[in-house]
Formats: C-alpha cells, structure tokens, sequence
C-alpha cells in the first residue's frame, strides 16, 4: 500500500485542480455566450425583473392562473415534495382539501374535469409549467373576474403552449409565469 | 400520451445509436490503438511524471486492487475533512455551514463510492468549493475506479495465461482524459444553452408578480450534473435532483441527461465483445440485460400512468397519470422510464420522488437495485453479472456433470467461493440493516439523534417499512437515490448506511477482479466439444434463472412486507 501512497495523492491534486477548477471555470466562461450568461434565465415585465423563467411563483389572487401547489411555498432557497405515498391517509386529506378549496375557487367547473396536477404537489416544489389541460380548466374563473372572453383567452392559453420536442417527444407545456404576464398585457 | 412514449422510445433508441460508436472508442482507448484523443498524451505523460508514476510497468490483480483501495482511501480522507471545514473554505457565497463529522462521513464515502446518498439538501448543506473540488472531482473519479476495475476483468478474460494485467494509472487516467472529461463537457454544453445555470454566481432576491420577496439558488450546475449522469453517480446539485426545474431544464435537457446515464454501461458491454473477440457473448448479455430493463420498465410505466387509484376514488380525472411528485415538463411516462433506468444502473438521481411513485413501481425500483445488473453503474455493473455467469457456469458444470470452465479456464473452488460470498454479501447488508432499523424504531423510539427514530418514517404502515428497506437496498447497490421522505439526516442512518456503502461497493468490485486475475493465471484449456458454451443463448438464458432464483429467494419475504402489501391495500 505504502508504494501507492505518494503517487495517489499527487494524482489527487492535480485532478482536483483539473476536474474541480478548471473544468467548471471553463463552463462558466462558455456560458457567458448563452441564454441567461449562466446566471439563470430571468423574466422581466415593465422593466423589472419578476422571476426565473423556469422557477415557479405564488399567484394567490383568482385573477391569475395557478401553479401546481408546492411544498417549499414556491421559495427556489430551497426545493423538494411531500415524499407521501399514494395510500396515506393524511395525504389523501391533503389533496382532498385541495380538490374542494379548488371547487370553490371554480364553481363552474365539474370534478371530474380537474386535472391531478392542480391537487398534486410537484417533485420540486417550483414546477413552471401546467398541461394545457389545467390551464384550459381554470380559464371560467379568469374570464369572469377579468371580463374576458373565454375564447380570448384559450387563444391565449394556446399560444403560450410550447409543444412536445419536434411536436412528437415527450409532453406540450404552459409556463405559468408567462401566461400571466401575457395576460396582464392584454388590453 | 403517445408522445409522451415516444419520447422514451427515441431516449432509449439514441441512447444505441451513441453507444455503439462509444464501444469501439473505448476499445481503442484500452488496446492502446492510435485515436483522436492522442492530444491528450502529453498532460497524461506529464501527470505520470509529477505524480512519480511508470505507466508501463504491469501490475497483477492484487497489486490493481493495492492501488485502487490506496488512492480511494486518500479521496476519502481528503472529501472528509474537506466536508467538515467547508465554511473556513472559500467560494461559499450562500454562508451555509460545515457538516457534522457523522453527515461528512456519510457524505464522502457515498460520493467516493460512486452512491451519492445525500443526507442534506445541495441549497444548504454544501458550498460551491465543496459540490466542485469535492464532489465533482468524485464523481470523475469513483466513475473511473469502476471501469478501471472492469477493464482489468476485460484484459484477464481476453489473454490465455497471464498474470499480467495492464496498469491501474494509466487505465483509471485515461478513463478521466479520454472518455469522462471530453463527454462532460459536450454534454454541459447542451445544458448551459438550454438555459442551466454554470456561473459562481450565488442566491439571488427576486420579488414575484404579486410581490413575495422570494430567494433563488443557483451555481455552478450545468458541468456538476453532466458527471454526475455521465458517470452514474446521481448526486444532486439541489436538494430536488433532476426534477429541480435550474436542473434538469426541460424535456431536451431531460433526454440529454437519461442518454448520458446509460450510454456508459451499455457501451461497456459492447467494449467487452470487442475487446476479447467474442462479440456473440456480449450480444447475449446485452439481449439479457434488455429484456431484465423491459420486464421492470413495463410494470413501472403502466402504473405511473394509469394514476394513484386512491385520487381516482375521489372522482378526479388523473388523464397525466400520478403526479405527486413528478413534474409537467417530463410527465408520468418518462419519469417512470427515469425511475427504472436510474435503479437498474446505479445513478440514483430522480426526476421525481420514488417515495410517491405507485406501489409497483416502488417494487420495480428496489428490484433493479437488488439486481443492480442490468446494464448497471459504469464498470460495475458488469462485474456484478460477471459473478452471476460465474455462478451460472458453475451450476451447469453440476448439471452435466463436467468440470466447469469459463473463458478457457478451469473455474474451480476458490473462485465459486468467492462469487457465492459476494451473492450472499447484498442480502445480508440490506436485510441486517433493515432489521436493525425496524428494531431500534420499534424498541428505542426515543432517542435523542437528530431525528428520533418515532419520526423517521414519512407514511405509515407497509410503506414506512419501504422507506427503510430502499434506503439500506440503495446503501448497498452504490445507487443514491432514496425514498426521501425518511429522516435519515442523523447519527443512525449516516453512520449504519456508511458501512453498508463500504462492504457494498468495494467487495463487489475485489471479487470479480480476484476471480477473473486467478482464473487468467491458470492453464488455458483450448475449447472442445464438451465444453459448456457461454455465448449461447441458453446460457444467457440459464444466466437470467439464476439472477432471478437468487433474487427472489433473497429479497420476497422483505418486499411481501413492503411494496407487494402495499399493493394489495389500496
């Protein structure tokens, strides 16, 4: 072991300065040239800066579309989901307490029409994005306290949907955050 | 939905594509054939000449291991110290503070043994110097430890007789040079412009639309998650892993870092054909090792899918399937396809929590881990099947009766021995330490650690069980992933899982390497007609009973307790 010993700990510190510094310290110059500089992609609106583009955030008043519910109250300080198993009877009380806070919210909306991502917390607790789907079942509330036509803003809706991967792989998105910025530029 | 199977389909269809040429470059690398990586050569040269290292001189089996254990321990060491004093080190703008010397214990050995268990949340429990020059670094170079090991089996299956194995260094720092570095870098490119973050920059303050004053971490995240796919590590760089949303960006990112996760293992086991000139032999173990994938990915996609029957009872329309814990962007089909992929080779990272994915699909993900060798984590995880063809070759020998050979060689008692012990090691990790949990939670559940044992389980009944066996299953198979929900951030669980991460991966890794260097110094035996043949498809078939027999034996009492009950209560 003892002959092995020196030539370790040598190659450990020239692969920590390789693989830890340089290696990151090269990223990070390259990402100057991209979206966000690195820094993370922003959102601006009225010349301030409101957000992350892909951090979700609370939108409380029924004017505005909703996020998932999150278990980090929406703060990217930190990130994380519930861990509860499909059978827990507390859990189960959680999400059903979310499906009648939901009801109330949305009176005109039938149950069986509410998406499980609207009572479901998200893996990260700052999922951005909805289904079209959730975003679709919400547009009753939005129009009626905005006096907007429905069909305005399903128009909407739709084009802040970004499809699935050359329209084929994977899942069609809503960002949130864009929707309801979008929204409060409607005239 | 259809798209959403797509997506899975084309992930694992590129994921072929990119291996193949892989497995040649690889094979290139390790016969030391001229490549276009040949740049490299002199900062390899140079590293061998500071470092007091002869890179020609040939090593046998035991002096291979002697190197591996001396230079894993000095990055033990190293990691250790490193963890406990992050907050006197610099590049810490976030001010969180250093590890207790039980969490950096853990920490470091999960992240040297390629686990990358985390008992903390990557926002709070480590620095910028310590997720870079500590945990990166490990995750480049416990990859490379366990390809290193594996090429050591290639080279002692593919000679005659030998004793003579190649060198340590110079196959570990060329699997860094060569291969880890350059993919890294192509697949952190992708990320940083998809969006990810990559600068030194710390927490930023925002405040939202409806004007919440919220806080956003950040970092240097693009060239950590790269290794951390590339090399099967799993290690998060915040606490939510690949389902944090400045992690894993979007549904590119998320195809980028399943295809990086995989194409190792599976270009390994078309390195191995290559390199010992017995392709139809690695075809049979790459059919085997796809249809284990597919048997433990259907189950696993359809119940994500199909949605949480207890939410279906309350009349809610679940047409995305179960998304507690899951994220839009990826959806419940690729995210079940994640959970098996991640489980079955030993990365560990998620996309979305295991602890609230359906009861089969928890049952699938513990299965890939016990198994832990389909595919598998980058160079183990064919040393893990290598010791199942052992013991398959030698129940085949019994039954017809002949000496069993393998490779041209007699494969005699040490070597069975050695291969039953390491059968029997994972069994008797997971279920004593399972046991030992169940127990101090039942008769001390007061304890005054950090968490007391009557707060460990995050749900009750047979999945609160489940919590403990994943976590000790997850400790032994080098995965890291959890179901996150226990409170393992304290004395029992960092030190106990601690141990089963050692004995988990380093006897796993000596035991194949022992048997393949004594069998490569025996006589060779040229093949005759009585001699079993291991690129058959009935061996790959025998091969897969005896992966199945031993998996069930072990492991159906704990599971019948766990998911399979599980199952049946909802």
């Amino acid at each position: 072991m003892k002959k092995y010993l020196w030539p370790s700990i040598k190659l450990t510190l020239l692969l920590v300065i390789v693989l830890g510094g340089l290696y990151p310290l090269f990223l990070a110059a390259v990402a100057k040239l991209a979206p966000g500089k690195g820094d993370g992609i922003t959102v601006t609106h009225n010349g301030r800066v409101v957000g992350y583009e892909n951090i979700a955030q609370k939108f409380t008043d029924d004017k505005y579309f909703q996020p998932r519910p999150s278990t980090v109250d929406y703060n990217a300080a930190g990130s994380g989901g519930s861990n509860k198993s499909a059978g827990n009877p507390d859990y189960l009380k959680t999400v059903k307490d979310r499906i009648d806070t939901f009801m109330v919210h949305n009176p005109n909306v039938k149950k069986e029409d509410i998406p499980a991502e609207l009572v479901t917390a998200s893996a990260s607790g700052l999922d951005p994005h909805l289904s079209p789907e959730a975003a679709y079942v919400q547009i009753p509330r939005v129009a009626k306290l905005r006096g907007i036509p429905a069909d305005r803003l399903k128009q909407l809706v739709d084009a802040n949907t970004k499809a699935p991967v050359l329209g084929v792989l994977g899942v069609a998105t809503v960002n949130v955050l864009k929707l309801n910025i979008a929204l409060d530029d409607l005239k | 939905m259809t798209t959403e199977i797509l997506g899975v389909i084309a992930t694992y269809g590129i994921t072929l594509l990119l291996a193949w040429p892989l497995a040649r470059y690889i094979v290139k690398i390790f016969r030391g054939d001229r490549t276009w990586s040949d740049f490299m050569a002199p900062v390899e040269r140079l590293f061998f000449k500071i470092s007091g290292i002869n890179p020609h001189e040939e090593m046998n089996w035991k002096q291979h291991l002697k190197a591996m254990l001396t230079i894993n321990l000095v990055w033990f060491v190293y990691a250790f110290f490193a963890l406990m004093f992050q907050d006197k080190l610099p590049l810490n703008p976030d001010g969180n503070p250093g590890q207790s010397a039980d969490l950096a214990f853990n920490t470091a050995i999960s992240f040297v043994v390629n686990c990358n268990l985390q008992h903390y949340s990557g926002e709070t429990g480590v620095t910028y110097f310590t997720q870079l020059f500590v945990l990166a670094f490990l995750q480049f170079v416990s990859a490379a430890t366990g390809i290193a090991a594996l090429v050591v089996v290639f080279k002692a299956m593919k000679e005659k007789t030998t004793t003579q194995l190649g060198n340590f260094w110079d196959i570990f720092l060329k699997t860094i040079t060569r291969i880890l570095l350059p993919i890294s870098i192509v697949i952190a490119l992708i990320f940083i412009f998809n969006g990810m973050p990559a600068s030194f920059a710390g927490k930023d303050t925002v405040v939202t639309m409806q004007g919440d004053t919220v806080n956003v971490s950040r970092g240097p995240v693009a060239g950590f998650v790269a290794i951390k796919h590339l090399g099967t590590n799993g290690g998060g760089f915040f606490g939510a892993n690949s389902a944090h949303p400045l992690e894993n960006v979007n549904y590119i990112t998320w195809m980028t870092e399943m295809v990086a996760q995989v194409v190792i293992p599976i270009a390994m086991v078309f390195a191995l054909g290559m390199f010992i000139q017995r392709k139809k032999f690695a075809y049979v173990i790459f059919g085997i090792m796809t249809i284990g994938m597919i048997c433990l990915l259907i189950p696993s996609m359809q119940q994500e899918m199909a949605g949480n029957p207890e939410i279906a009872k309350m009349g809610i329309h679940q047409a995305t399937g179960a998304m507690e814990g899951k994220e839009v962007r990826f959806g419940p089909a690729a995210t079940g396809y994640w959970s098996t992929v991640t489980t079955i080779i030993s990365t560990g990272s998620v996309c979305g929590w295991h602890d609230s994915t359906m009861p089969l699909t928890g049952l699938m993900q513990l299965l890939g881990m016990m198994l832990n060798c389909f595919y598998g984590g980058c160079g183990v995880g064919i040393l893990n099947y290598y010791i199942y063809i052992i013991i398959a070759v030698f129940i085949s020998g019994l039954m017809v009766g002949r000496t069993p050979e393998f490779m041209g060689h007699k494969l005699e008692a040490r070597e069975v021995k050695i291969a039953a012990v390491i059968t029997l090691l994972s069994p008797f990790l997971i279920l004593a330490g399972t046991a030992l949990s169940s127990w101090v939670l039942s008769h001390h559940p007061d304890i005054n650690w950090a968490v007391k044992p009557s707060a460990w389980l995050n749900n009750p009944g047979y999945h609160g069980f489940s919590e403990m066996l994943y976590e000790y299953t997850s400790a032994n198979a080098n995965n890291g992933s959890g179901f996150e929900g226990l409170g393992d951030g304290n004395i029992f669980w960092n030190v106990s899982t601690g141990f089963v991460l050692i004995l988990g991966r380093f006897l796993p890794i000596i035991g194949p390497v022992a048997i393949a260097g004594l069998m490569a110094s025996k006589k060779y035996v040229p093949e005759s007609a009585g001699t079993l043949r291991t690129d058959s498809l009935t061996f790959g078939a025998m091969t897969f009973a005896v992966i199945v027999i031993l998996t069930a034996l072990a492991y159906f009492p704990a599971l019948a307790l766990g998911p399979i009950a599980e199952y049946f209560s909802l």
